[in-house]
């Protein structure tokens, strides 16, 4: 299918042209970045990363540009689709590195993707903040690759944020021991259910049911109607956008009687509450913020009048922040140099909107969200790793 | 019993997602692979129409249908009528109807990602209804009672009525056709505008039950063309057996094996059907 990836690529630079910002007085940095924009995970780049990319390059613009060589320097953004095809990814990647001669690159979206891409970027000495990326493998790929930073937490992070959260639940009497488990079955559900059959038993819980379904799957009834009939306490599934939605929706058509619903991904859309309102009221995700923070409420607000968005409830906080770390980096060093940025962000600390991010030895940033709560329409962080300011979870109560 | 009301009616989704196919593929002889993206349209109406004017994609699509009717109409007019005149062969036509709709599917996923590159997602009917002692959602009842519906019509107007007629000559031999006094390319042309209002009504009820987004239409237009040629091209009878077969078999695997294994098991009899009939269930031989 050689005339499919002409069609792709033709396409891809139609659509990077309408991300290019006009020229401006001083020669501007150039920031690489290659989007999903069209594929699977196109839904979920255009909520997390696209709109703040957008919101960034408007402040520092509206700044005049970033500091460096004793001048400001307005921000371009070069940028390609890759179909959320990884071999695209690359050759975009390297196109950008080598004929459009980009100073940075921002991260991409999904674990995947960040991993693929991670032995070009060192190639090239792109610093990497990598933020919708999570991994049991920090430690290993930081070593390979010295140049890629994580603030997202790891896999076992997030396991662990769940079996407390419910491990709380229980210990107030909530639920009992019987959790429904079922996970989507590609990459990212196959590991965080492999890690969760560990930690939920060690952590004393009954497994009553236990599945997986492919990618795409048109309808979840049979899954939902298996999970009801083993009766549990709690119900988690690691589960993608599509189907965190169709499985809310089957568990309010089936009313599972649960008092912990845990869905993954898009739990944190602002989507998911627009869809279901206050049917959701309780339900638990991954992600999850603290909306009371100062920065945070202005970041929500200027997210909200930029870009005419609200920003999710998990990664997009933490993606402007990353932007906000190669910035403050790149101004600290006052020059546009990789390696030196590289270096800057291994050694310093840096205000984000989700407070100060500092890596450890392992380029990771141990202060993430890792569960949140659907409490009266925002998504509130209650379990976490380094962060200290979530709150303790409830009970949810029935789907009405 | 579960099993069996889940499967029908996931069954019926998937009749919404070929019927459409069916007739382009099988009376216009375009492998049209832009399909998907037709249905993804229909359902981007109705996202759209939900969220702005709160209005029901059951309204919504008694708009819908009759602009994808012109909408393809017109694509087959403007562009893919000039291959149809130039092809010598039947499997000429297929090659470059295949590149042509390919092109086009990619535009329509860019006009698409300009529109919404979120997921369209609302609730619809999103309500238990209680059938013969099983538990199913009132939006996929809908969608498998219209698909029902249509089936239908379009079973009983291919069969019953002269034009119908003149449809099922032209899919069985367009030279034929010709010579006894149809008009081939207008029974072309309107089936495949036919096809494409069937499809982009199937994307309206769709999106009731599915999360839906741009890109999504390969997965449909797959699903369409495995149903399609399972069924025996140019057989609508054919195209909704098929789809019922593939909705049971689904739906049965995911609920008594395991929900892993159903695209296992809708390969599998796709497998099957091929390697022991491959013209397909109800397809005549040379299709």
């Amino acid at each position: 299918m050689n005339r499919r990836n002409f069609a792709i690529a033709s396409a891809a630079v139609a659509l990077s042209f309408a991300f290019s910002e006009a020229p401006q007085a001083q020669e501007p940095i150039k920031f690489g970045m290659v989007a999903h924009l069209s594929g699977p995970l196109a839904g979920g780049e255009a909520v997390t990363h696209l709109p703040n990319v957008q919101l960034w390059v408007e402040e520092v613009n509206g700044r005049g540009g970033l500091m460096v060589d004793g001048k400001r320097r307005p921000v371009e953004i070069v940028q390609y689709d890759d179909k959320t095809n990884p071999a695209e990814h690359i050759k975009a990647v390297q196109r950008l590195a080598s004929q459009d001669e980009v100073d940075f690159m921002i991260a991409p979206y999904g674990t995947g993707f960040n991993i693929a891409a991670a032995p070009i970027y060192a190639r090239y000495k792109y610093p990497l903040v990598a933020v919708t990326a999570i991994t049991d493998e920090i430690h290993e790929l930081t070593d390979k690759f010295p140049n890629m930073f994580f603030t997202l937490g790891s896999t076992s992070g997030f396991v662990e944020g769940v079996t407390n959260t419910l491990k709380t639940l229980q210990s107030k009497g909530v639920i009992g021991d019987k959790v429904a488990m079922v996970n989507v079955a590609d990459a990212f559900g196959i590991e965080l259910a492999g890690v969760a059959r560990e930690k939920f038993k060690e952590a004393g819980f009954n497994i009553v049911y236990d599945k997986s379904y492919p990618l795409g799957t048109p309808d979840l009834s049979p899954v939902m109607k298996g999970a009801k009939a083993a009766a549990p306490d709690a119900f988690v599934a690691w589960s993608y956008p599509p189907d965190s939605f169709a499985l809310t929706e089957q568990a309010i058509i089936e009313d599972l009687d649960v008092k912990a619903f845990y869905t993954a991904v898009a739990t944190a859309f602002p989507a998911y509450g627009g869809k279901f309102g206050n049917a959701i009221e309780g339900n638990l995700g991954a992600g999850g913020v603290n909306p009371n923070t100062d920065a945070m409420k202005a970041y929500r607000k200027r997210h909200q009048d930029v870009t005419g968005k609200a920003p999710d409830y998990w990664a997009s906080a933490t993606y402007y922040s990353a932007l906000q770390v190669l910035e403050q980096a790149i101004e600290g060093v006052g020059k546009v140099d990789r390696e030196a940025v590289t270096e800057h962000i291994k050694n310093n600390a840096f205000e984000t909107v989700i407070g100060t991010i500092r890596f450890d030895k392992h380029n990771n940033s141990e202060r993430y969200w890792s569960v949140g709560q659907w409490r009266g329409g925002q998504f509130v962080a209650v379990a976490d790793t380094g962060m200290g300011d979530s709150v303790a979870p409830v009970a949810k109560k029935g789907w009405k | 019993m579960d099993v069996v009301i889940s499967g029908l009616l996931l069954g019926g989704a998937y009749a919404l997602v070929a019927m459409g196919l069916n007739l382009q593929y099988g009376v216009a002889r375009i492998m049209n692979l832009a399909n998907g993206e037709i249905l993804i349209l229909g359902g981007l109406a109705a996202f759209w129409a939900f969220v702005s004017f709160g209005l029901s994609p059951l309204l919504t699509l008694v708009i819908v249908a009759p602009l994808a009717f012109i909408g393809s109409w017109a694509m087959y007019k403007l562009l893919l009528r000039p291959l149809v005149r130039r092809a010598k062969t039947r499997g000429q036509l297929e090659v470059d109807s295949i590149l042509a709709t390919f092109g086009i599917s990619f535009f329509l996923v860019g006009v698409m990602v300009s529109l919404r590159a979120e997921y369209f997602t609302y609730s619809f009917l999103a309500t238990p209804v209680h059938l013969l002692g099983t538990t199913v959602a009132a939006n996929r009842l809908v969608a498998a009672l219209i698909a029902a519906a249509i089936g239908g019509a379009l079973y009983l107007w291919l069969n019953r009525s002269r034009p119908g007629m003149a449809v099922r000559a032209v899919a069985v031999s367009p030279e034929a056709a010709g010579l006894v006094g149809i008009n081939v390319d207008r029974v072309s042309a309107f089936a495949f505008a036919l096809g494409g209002a069937v499809t982009a009504l199937g994307g309206c009820l769709i999106s009731t039950f599915v999360t839906l987004d741009a890109s999504s239409g390969v997965l449909f237009t797959m699903k369409a063309l495995i149903i399609v040629i399972m069924g025996g091209v140019g057989d609508i009878r054919g195209a909704i057996i098929a789809a019922l077969i593939l909705g049971l078999v689904e739906t049965a695997v995911a609920s008594i094996i395991d929900p892993g294994l159903t695209l296992v098991a809708a390969y599998a009899i796709f497998l099957a059907v091929l390697l022991f009939r491959p013209q397909g269930l109800f397809g005549q031989g040379n299709a």
